[in-house]
């Protein structure tokens, strides 16, 4: 049958390294730099792979990005919209949810679930808000006959504040998510764990959104 | 099994080193001023990719010869982990021959591409379409005339929408052949109707992409007499492979003859030129 | 407690019923052979189109009776027809680059090895791995759509109503416009011709979701890959084929949104008549824009912008492509040559150095594109920099086999073949690199010469070489190694036999994406080698038959490993069950001690000192791990 190779069988402990590490061994390898992560790391890996995913977020938005700043350079088709008023309510609207949503996490850390649930909720409806006022933006625009085709400026503005509300409806579908589940009194340590880094991972994700908003609303309308 | 990998390795370089220096399938002759120059950068970066393709074959050929197990008990291999000292060395020296080879090619391309086209250069406008080369003569007031993309019918032979009430337009002509100087300084403004097309004679070691929404400007100079065949080379369509035309290099005394004709005249001498002067022999 | 598990924290029971066990598992090992299984059935599908492709170019206006038969309109009497080969070219480029080289290395064999090299129970995020794979198969689907779409003139026409960018039915076997989809054809739509209808949204919409597919592929990885080591599993220890997943994982994570962002322009320039790409005054088949309602006005797009964003995200792809192979490679030649990988600091740092360079260079696609003459120079310098660390790793596999005792089993064949055939295709990137010689070779065969032995051949070298490696680790069984030797033979010769005289092709002037080289009279001296090559994709094609067999007959029927650690390899995942059990490690952890390729270590008892070896005292000094010399 199979030939066991893996000892597992602790390591005698040299002198100088922390206790259960091999090393500082013949290798130059498991010193206290090289030092095992402890077990309770799934706070570290939803933080992790949320950056992670932020970054990639980023990138396309780089893209577009460039795509913009190439487009604006061709001066004879370039007509700089008018910027509808109501987006100064989406900015503070959006602005207030990170805060209320940050607060959020933080009674969770405190382990007060119904402040945690309120500001939740709270979040929810600003970033509901938040798409209202995008909506009214847009009929603003329609309304003026400015639609997607019209000119660069205005397909810029409907492509990027679009993807921005797509990215924004996924981040409420799990804000909804987390206040679904907020309910629940959750006694294991590891789902108390559990539960506070996804709130944590979700709200570096929303404030990456307000963030992102605002570099949107910064481009848009001051580089034109 | 190592020595039969090794010898096979070693044959495929060999046959694939002479492949490329038998000379059968080269380059054809050239015919502008920067081939040379090019000619030979090309020289010198492919006797560089041969050999190190023939060293690294070789020394790979060399160790599954040499350092194939033999099945002797406790027979190990050399235990090591490599040599920074080496590390170092073969990096700086490939450094140093990669980017003096990229340094020593840039001379040939700031050449051609970093200055306009020095003064009393022949210009002719290239506009390309699917499936169509169309070549623009000034004419002998040495003006071209205006065209407006809403003027263009290509019903009408209007290819590239030419204003016939512009007076420059007058004595302009616009065929489907490129005809041009020898030894004078060609510019060629590079335009394109519908998609991304290429400009291409092999012979004269050029090519640029014509792309519709700018005018691209380009010059070379052609030093030897001849027709020669035209090619796109820039996906554009199912005719791409069609897209064919011929390149006319003339003497001077012919260009002047032609400019003086109106578009009619101009097509039926090009017509003839075409016929008269052969491909070249390949 | 014992540090040996991640108790609690991260475990998931194991799976019952055929459904979770097979289709929707979290399991990143069926989730790996899932990946592995895709691209099998897309290489098949990329290699039929490149014999048709072949067939068209050597005996051009032959009848092939079955396309009378499959696609009447874009064959004709079973003769294919300019628009028809032109789709297969970018069919064939599309499906291998991204259903192939970008599935099996990374998400097929990354994904089962991975997690169990570095001593982890599963990825990070199994429900995000499930997702990612099942993600990338509906793109796998959408594309083959494109091939009905276009091909079939009843499903082209019920497509046809989804809008006038969705007109199908063309006959081809899906858009024309090669693998990099250049605007404004690819952006124009059916006024462009043949093949710009429906084929090229679906081919659009089917990347985009590729992107995301890999998206989320690449953030697993690299949590994993931070976040989940075990104990002692230094970054250092690391095998190389982690190394490589690690730097493949960042590049497809920084790179495909842009190709996700340039894609969700080019499909708006398509459908909604915005003017990204498309610049105003053209004159499309007769119609001027704006001018007819097949023509929507457009004005002031740039052409250029889609090439800058194709191939800021189409360079790192490439070495996306090649890097898992190159990590194979390495960890494949130690273990054969008994020895270890020849400086392996250096090729983690060649691996960094290729990864990040990947990012500057772009521009060498697009030396006749119209850009900046300046930008061209700085791209070229930068361009045959990254050769360098190319070299340094082709030097250290030489390396490696120096002072070995190599054993020639069927993996370590292929491995060997992959650093021949790098070499022949990378070293030609001295030659294409330089913006002046770009003149002459720009858009001619010497072009798909080199990306085809680097990528088509040296890539799948690579992915031969881990399939035959690690297949008693997944199966249990080995693939025959006599199947298996005749295999690499006819390939490697093969593939050689092809691709050398493409060079010469392009020298003479053979261009790209010519459904016939009949017109020109410069091309009439190539009819010779075209041929050769031909018959010898023809001969190398009908090989793979012999491949196919094998890897699924051995599955069932190959000869049963009688040790989980057949190869005498070092390295964690020859240290648990055959297969591994649903965790990995049937719930212990591995504590490491050693690094990767510790073979032929003086004074111990075997020649191979795997990761785990308590016991084993491994000498210090010698620039061990790429520690001080």
């Amino acid at each position: 049958m199979a030939t066991m190779v893996t000892s597992t069988r602790p390591p005698a402990i040299k002198k100088g390294s922390g206790p259960g590490l091999p090393g500082p061994g013949p290798n130059g390898n498991g010193s206290k730099r090289d030092a095992f992560r402890e077990p309770d790391s799934r706070g570290n890996r939803y933080r992790i792979g949320m950056w992670l995913g932020l970054a990639s977020i980023a990138m396309m938005f780089v893209s577009l990005s460039s795509a913009y700043i190439v487009r604006s350079g061709n001066q004879r088709d370039w007509f700089p919209l008018a910027m509808p008023r109501v987006l100064f309510l989406s900015t503070a609207l959006i602005l207030i949810s990170s805060v209320t949503l940050e607060t959020a996490r933080r009674r969770l850390r405190a382990s007060l679930h119904n402040a945690y649930a309120k500001f939740l909720l709270l979040t929810a409806l600003l970033g509901i808000g938040f798409l209202v006022s995008q909506l009214f933006a847009w009929r603003q625009l329609a309304a003026q006959g400015v639609y997607l085709a019209s000119h660069p400026h205005s397909s810029f503005f409907y492509l990027l504040t679009g993807a921005h509300a797509v990215h924004l409806i996924g981040g409420l579908l799990v804000l909804s998510l987390l206040l679904f589940r907020s309910r629940r009194k959750l006694a294991e340590p590891i789902a108390i764990a559990k539960q506070q880094a996804t709130a944590d991972a979700v709200t570096i994700y929303w404030h990456f959104m307000d963030g992102l908003w605002i570099y949107l609303f910064l481009l848009l309308f001051l580089w034109r | 099994m190592g020595r039969v990998l090794a010898v096979i390795i070693w044959i495929i370089t060999l046959l694939s080193v002479l492949l490329f220096v038998s000379g059968k399938w080269w380059f054809p002759a050239a015919i502008s001023e920067h081939a040379p120059a090019l000619d030979r950068q090309f020289m010198i970066t492919i006797v560089v990719v041969g050999l190190a393709f023939t060293a690294a074959q070789v020394g790979l050929g060399w160790m599954v010869w040499k350092y194939r197990d033999t099945g002797k008990a406790g027979d190990r291999a050399i235990y090591s982990h490599g040599s920074n000292r080496l590390e170092v060395l073969w990096t700086v020296i490939t450094a140093v021959i990669f980017i003096t080879l990229a340094v020593m090619g840039q001379s040939v391309w700031a050449n051609l591409r970093l200055n306009d086209a020095p003064a009393g250069s022949y210009q002719v406008e290239v506009v390309a379409q699917q499936f169509q080369w169309n070549f623009h003569y000034a004419g002998k007031d040495n003006k071209f005339g205006k065209t407006e993309p809403r003027l263009i019918d290509d019903s009408a032979l209007n290819f590239v929408g030419l204003d016939s009430s512009d007076p420059a337009s007058a004595d302009d002509a616009v065929t489907a052949a490129l005809v041009i100087p020898v030894n004078r300084p060609v510019e060629l403004r590079l335009r394109s109707k519908d998609v991304i097309h290429n400009f291409w004679v092999p012979q004269l070691r050029f090519k640029q992409d014509l792309v519709p929404g700018m005018e691209i400007k380009v010059h070379f100079t052609a030093n030897k007499v001849g027709k020669y065949e035209l090619a796109c080379a820039e996906l554009c369509g199912q005719l791409h492979f069609k897209m064919k035309s011929y390149m006319l290099v003339l003497p001077e005394e012919e260009i002047q003859a032609l400019t003086g004709l109106g578009q009619e005249q101009f097509q039926a001498r090009m017509t003839e030129l075409l016929a008269k002067y052969p491909l070249p022999t390949y | 407690m014992s540090v040996e598990t991640h108790e609690g924290v991260h475990r998931h029971p194991a799976p019952t019923g055929f459904i979770r066990k097979y289709i929707f598992s979290i399991d990143h090992k069926v989730i790996g052979i899932q990946y592995i299984l895709l691209a099998l059935a897309a290489v098949l599908v990329g290699m039929l189109m490149s014999l048709l492709m072949r067939l068209n170019l050597s005996w051009p206006g032959s009848k092939w009776k079955i396309l009378e038969i499959l696609f009447p309109t874009g064959a004709p009497g079973g003769v294919m027809n300019p628009e028809f080969y032109l789709s297969l070219v970018t069919m064939h480029g599309t499906i291998m680059v991204f259903f192939v080289l970008t599935t099996a290395p990374q998400g097929g064999f990354g994904n089962y090895f991975l997690p169990i090299q570095i001593g982890a129970e599963d990825m990070a995020f199994p429900y995000l791995n499930m997702l990612s794979f099942w993600v990338t198969f509906v793109g796998f689907i959408v594309i083959l759509l494109a091939i009905f779409v276009e091909g079939n003139q009843g499903i082209g026409e019920w497509f046809s109503a989804l809008g006038p960018s969705f007109a199908g039915g063309s006959g081809t076997v899906g858009p024309i416009g090669g693998w990099t989809g250049y605007a404004p054809l690819s952006a124009l739509g059916k006024v462009a011709g043949p093949g710009q209808g429906a084929g090229m949204n679906l081919w659009v919409i089917s990347i985009a979701i590729f992107c995301v597919g890999s998206l989320l592929g690449a953030l697993n990885f690299i949590t994993t890959l931070l976040n989940m080591r075990t104990k002692g599993m230094s970054l250092m220890r690391m095998p190389l084929t982690c190394w490589a997943w690690f730097t493949t994982a960042v590049l497809a994570l920084l790179s495909f949104p842009v190709l996700l962002g340039a894609g969700i322009l080019l499909l708006l320039d398509r459908i909604a008549g915005t003017s990204f790409f498309i610049p105003g005054g053209l004159y499309v088949s007769g119609l001027l824009s704006g001018s007819n309602p097949n023509f929507p006005l457009h004005t002031g797009g740039s052409p250029i912008l889609w090439q800058h964003l194709f191939w800021f995200f189409g360079h790192p792809e490439v070495y996306i492509a090649i890097l898992p192979g190159m990590g194979a490679t390495s960890h494949i030649l130690a273990t054969f040559a008994r020895k270890p990988v020849f400086g392996y600091r250096a090729m983690v740092f060649a691996i960094f150095a290729i990864g990040l360079l990947g990012f500057f260079v772009w521009g060498h696609h697009m030396f006749m594109s119209g850009m900046s003459p300046y930008s061209a120079i700085a791209f070229s310098v930068l361009t045959l920099s990254i050769g360098v660390p190319s070299a340094v790793k082709t030097f250290n596999w030489i390396g490696t086999l120096w002072g070995a005792r190599i054993r020639f089993t069927t993996a370590m064949l292929f491995a060997l073949g992959f650093v021949s055939l790098f070499v022949a295709g990378g070293i030609t990137g001295l030659v294409l690199g330089q913006s002046s010689l770009d003149l002459p070779m720009h858009d001619t065969y010497f072009v798909t010469a080199h990306f085809h032995l680097v990528m088509g051949v040296a890539s799948i070298f690579g992915m031969f070489a881990a399939l035959y490696f690690w297949f008693p680790k997944m199966f249990g069984r080995f693939m025959s190694e006599k199947i298996g030797r005749i295999h690499f033979w006819l390939t490697f010769v093969g593939v050689y036999t092809i691709f050398i005289p493409f060079h010469t092709m392009g020298i003479v002037g053979m261009p790209r994406r010519y459904a016939s080289f009949g017109e020109y009279e410069f091309l009439k001296s190539l009819d010779g080698l075209v041929m050769l090559a031909s018959v010898a994709a023809i001969i190398t094609i009908s090989a793979q038959i012999l491949f196919y067999f094998n890897v699924f007959w051995s599955m069932f029927k190959g000869k049963r490993v009688d040790s989980d650690n057949p190869w005498e390899a070092t390295t964690l995942e020859w240290t648990t069950a055959t297969p591994p059990p649903h965790d990995n490690f049937a719930g212990v952890l591995p504590t490491v001690y050693h690094g990767p390729y510790e073979f032929a270590v003086p004074g111990a008892p075997r020649d191979y000192v795997m990761q785990t070896d308590v016991d084993t005292e491994v000498p210090s000094g010698n620039g061990h791990n790429g520690h001080k010399h």
